[in-house]
């Protein structure tokens, strides 16, 4: 049960330095602040969404060092001289094969076969989904459908995700 | 979801770390991946003053030769336990107990040394450490001190860890053959187990020559299935013997679960049939 406290509720600010999207971003935070909100409300990068905020829904995925993680499970300061990719971030490379340069193959395949349909849950699953092309870049149905156990989808039933997933496995040159 | 306001420290060595908690005693709490320790600031069933985040201490993030056998360092995750080729070859039930974690994020951060330091009782880790007869390496201030498993974990989120002492490694002592497997029913929002049973077993001329049978998720605490084991040991593994060796499971403790995902009944049963079903995979593994 919740304890009570003789100090009041504040804490040294900590200073850090994140490369966010590829840029070095310097910020005093309170230890308590979590990832997902650093990232919503300190730099308005609200492409990174807030489902249930208990580590349940994975619409918070973001990449930290190439490992997708639920950002509202991790504190910003956790992420101090690390590198973060969001949603915003991951389009960029224009290097990345398969890539237009426009989008990630990740992020056409939900636009080529209707991955989505309110889009709450797709930032996430997008990071999901490149996070398992990174591991398994020729997977299974069976795979995908266990490579975004951590992602909920209240409105696609997950079959459009699935061949969205394919479509982009095919693109990176793995299906 | 707002924790309670806290510092953080992130020492640069195991010495540093465990001098912060010396100062702060109980006040402190270590952070490792945070899957379980994040989730509970949240709801402010933990408020520590001071996190000391031990998850980039040097020489701990890595799956180590250990004499015969292996070390896993407090900091490595169940992802890396997934992939390490050391833990394939070595200690293949640890492998195949790692990808029935969570999902792919918690699997990404969470380690298996923050799992037993929580001490959930619907954690996996227990089960296949149990088998494994693993030893818990603890340091404090007064030095290194190593507990079994079967010592270490108390009961239900209680371990004999002091609050100013860490886990620098768990050790399993000796390598172990491919005859293993872990089975599970998932809790279907997290992934913890209602039940899990882990085994691990070697076979001579047909008959069982030595088994271990972990089982966790479904009494206040992970134990081994003595009774059973010992009804297994020696005698020639077909699915009756193994089927009328499992109903013991209801014998082994008397404190099973009940709770909204499942009643103590139906835990027992779960165990009695994952039990069978765990022996068979080992046996065809
Ligand atoms: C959505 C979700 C699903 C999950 N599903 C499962 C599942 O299916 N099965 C399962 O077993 N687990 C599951 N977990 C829990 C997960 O495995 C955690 O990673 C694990 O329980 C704790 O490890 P951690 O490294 O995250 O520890 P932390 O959260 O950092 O720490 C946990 C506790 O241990 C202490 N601690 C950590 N490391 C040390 C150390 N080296 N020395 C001393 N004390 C230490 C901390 O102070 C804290 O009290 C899930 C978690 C989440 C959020
Ligand atoms: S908001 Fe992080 S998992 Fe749902
Ligand atoms: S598209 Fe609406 S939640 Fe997935």
């Amino acid at each position: 049960m919740p304890m009570p406290r003789s100090t009041p509720s504040l804490s040294k600010k900590l200073a850090i330095s994140v490369t966010v999207n590829g840029g070095e971003v310097r910020r005093e935070v309170e230890p308590r602040l979590l990832l997902l909100h650093f990232l919503r409300d300190e730099l308005g990068l609200t492409g990174t969404h807030c489902g249930c905020e208990t580590s349940i829904c994975g619409a918070c995925t973001v990449f930290l060092d190439g490992r997708a993680v639920k950002s509202c499970t991790l504190l910003a300061a956790q992420a101090d001289r690390r590198q973060i990719t969001t949603i915003e971030g991951l389009a960029a490379p224009a290097h990345q094969p398969g890539s237009s340069g426009k989008l990630h193959p990740v992020q056409e395949g939900f636009w080529e076969c209707h991955g989505l349909q309110c889009g709450f849950c797709t930032p996430g699953m997008i990071i999901s989904a490149a996070q398992l092309l990174e591991r398994a870049p020729n997977p299974s149905e069976e795979e995908i459908r266990r490579g975004l156990e951590g992602n909920l989808c209240r409105c696609t039933g997950y079959q459009h995700i699935v061949e969205a997933v394919r479509y982009a496995a095919r693109k990176l040159g793995g299906g | 979801m707002i924790p309670v306001a806290f510092d953080y420290h992130r020492p640069r060595t195991l010495e540093e770390a465990v001098d912060i908690l010396r100062q702060y005693g109980d006040e402190a709490k270590v952070l490792a991946g945070g899957h379980s320790l994040i989730p509970a600031l949240k709801l402010r069933l933990a408020a520590p003053k001071v996190v000391v985040d031990i998850s980039r201490l040097p020489g701990l993030s890595e799956v180590r030769r250990s004499g015969s056998g292996l070390s896993i360092g407090a900091g490595v995750t169940h992802h890396q336990l997934m992939v390490d080729p050391l833990i394939a070859k070595l200690c293949p039930l640890i492998a195949r107990t790692a990808p029935e974690i969570g999902d792919v994020q918690v699997r990404n951060l969470g380690t298996l040394v923050g799992s037993i330091c929580h001490a959930d009782p619907a954690a996996d880790w227990p089960a296949p450490l149990l088998a494994l007869e693993a030893q818990v390496v603890i340091v404090g201030p007064e030095g290194e001190r190593t507990l079994h498993i079967n010592e270490f974990i108390e009961g239900m989120l209680t371990t004999r860890l002091a609050g100013h002492e860490i886990v620098r490694e768990v050790v399993i002592p000796r390598a172990y053959p491919a005859s293993c497997a872990y089975k599970k029913i998932r809790q279907s929002a997290s992934g913890f187990a209602i039940a899990g049973v882990a085994v691990q077993l070697e076979k001579k001329n047909r008959k069982c020559s030595s088994i271990a049978i972990g089982v966790t998720g479904v009494a206040q605490r992970a134990f081994r299935a003595r009774l059973i084991e010992k009804s297994l040991q020696g005698a020639e593994l077909d699915e009756k013997t193994i089927a009328q060796a499992a109903r013991q499971v209801t014998e082994e403790v008397n404190d099973f679960l009940s709770d909204l995902h499942a009643s103590a009944a139906y835990r027992a049963a779960l165990a009695q049939v994952l039990v069978q079903r765990a022996v068979l995979a080992a046996l065809a593994a």
